[in-house]
């Protein structure tokens, strides 16, 4: 069953927050994690962990490349 | 009837020391042949350079220099050292073993002697042996010595580890104690990970192809071991000692990533304000010697603060294998002088 995503959204600002220490108010689904948000590839894979852990999804290392964005990630977990 | 050996208490690290590569090898020098820079190897791992020893410079020469200065910190002398453990996956022989050489060569008078193989974890491997050995009364004095030198396997054009690895040797000796000063350790291992971090052919395939075996890994598997499984690995130390993370004042993980020790600070739950040993940024990844060059530098850091001895330090080595060991220590003297000789 799809997950709702206001919930999703929450939650994943919420592990943004901790990982990176930026403003939740600053973390919107339109950014994107590498450009916008200065999130490398380790601080991802620590995103993804925790995402997987949090909303009880799996998300393939293969399809993390996918997620540029808060709102594709957000959809992934929804849907996942 | 079979007699017993008495039993002891508990044991403690006596004295701890260790020698690194003498070559400082910056990020420009590695980064050329991988496509890198100083600026996504500084972030990604911390690193600014690692410790490399000259090409006539052995396993065994950086050993024997590690080992006696951990047994002059120690107040002790060769002959009163009875077994000998050496950590180490760069001796290139499978026998005979690396240690008996290293305990003759320090004139131990004839220690018993053996190498374990568990990479990076293999230093807390061999003092959570030792104490064993010590509370079981199979020896008294016990060397335990992590010795790599990693550059033996490094292929210059791997992008996936070989710009992370150094060259050197730590060594501790461990003794008897009326009280544990070595909490338990908590020790395993995960061999379906096996192909994550290794050599990347076996010497037989290295003679049938005339290729030299290098070291590779798939670093983000490594990456998410390190710091999930080895944060919940060092919560299990920790209470195994009777104690809570809050009471841990000196962290000394093994040297494999600034970003991976920070992460592990987090997810352990450790005190902000505690002691990080951060030897990774100058050395590099040593292996086995990592935690003990770590303390002999936090011992130098901290010298102007008279000795970090009696502090408690949560230990915890992790890789190749999968294999990973953990303990809560007291922290020898740090503070005794030692004539500091050119290294390694
Ligand atoms: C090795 C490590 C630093 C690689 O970082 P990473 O972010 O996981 O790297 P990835 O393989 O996911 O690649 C991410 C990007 O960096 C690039 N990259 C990988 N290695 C690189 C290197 N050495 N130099 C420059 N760029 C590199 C990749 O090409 C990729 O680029 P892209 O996003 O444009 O495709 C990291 O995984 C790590 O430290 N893991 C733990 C390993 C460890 O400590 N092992 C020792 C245990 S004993």
């Amino acid at each position: 069953m799809a997950k709702d995503k206001s919930e999703v959204l929450e939650g994943l600002i919420e592990i943004i927050v901790d990982e990176t220490g930026l403003d939740a108010a600053a973390i919107t689904p339109d950014k994107s994690f590498s450009d916008d948000l200065d999130i490398d590839s380790l601080s991802m894979m620590t995103i993804v962990t925790l995402a997987e852990d949090r909303f009880e999804v799996e998300i393939p290392d293969d399809s993390v490349k996918d997620l540029s964005t808060v709102a594709s990630a957000v959809d992934f977990i929804a849907n996942a | 009837m079979i007699e017993a050996t008495p039993t002891r208490a508990g044991s403690q690290i006596l004295g701890v020391d260790g020698v690194r590569g003498s070559e400082v090898v910056t990020n420009e020098q590695v980064a050329g042949p991988i496509d890198s820079s100083d600026e996504w190897i500084r972030s990604r791992t911390g690193i600014v350079t690692r410790a490399r020893a000259a090409a006539d410079v052995t396993v065994l020469d950086l050993a024997e220099a590690a080992a006696g200065r951990a047994i002059k910190r120690a107040a002790l002398t060769p002959d009163q050292i009875d077994a000998v453990l050496v950590a180490s996956v760069t001796y290139f022989q499978q026998t005979p073993a690396l240690a008996p050489q290293l305990a003759d060569r320090l004139q131990t008078g004839g220690a018993a002697a053996f190498d374990l193989s568990a990479a990076c974890a293999g230093y807390c491997y061999g003092i959570g042996l030792a104490d064993s050995l010590i509370k079981a009364g199979g020896a008294t004095n016990v060397l335990v010595v992590g010795a790599d030198k990693l550059t033996e396997f490094v292929d210059p054009t791997d992008r996936t580890i070989s710009f992370i690895l150094g060259d050197g040797a730590g060594a501790a000796v461990v003794g008897p104690a009326s009280r544990p000063k070595i909490g338990p350790t908590v020790w395993g291992s995960d061999g379906s990970k096996a192909g994550s971090v290794g050599q990347n052919l076996d010497f037989r395939q290295a003679v049938a192809t005339g290729v030299w075996p290098t070291l590779r890994q798939d670093g983000p598997t490594v990456y998410k071991w390190a710091v999930f499984s080895m944060a919940a690995v060092a919560r299990e130390a920790i209470a195994a000692a009777g104690l809570t993370p809050g009471d841990i004042e000196v962290f000394v993980p093994h040297q494999a990533n600034l970003r991976i020790i920070e992460q592990q600070v987090k997810r352990i739950g450790l005190d902000p304000e505690v002691i990080v040993a951060n030897d990774i940024v100058e050395t590099g990844n040593t292996s086995a010697a990592s935690i003990p060059l770590a303390v002999e530098r936090l011992g130098r850091d901290y010298a102007d603060q008279g000795s970090l001895g009696g502090k408690l330090a949560l230990q915890i080595g992790f890789g190749a294998g999968l294999a990973y060991a953990a303990q809560v220590v007291e922290l020898p003297n740090t503070a005794i002088p030692i004539e500091r000789k050119s290294r390694g």
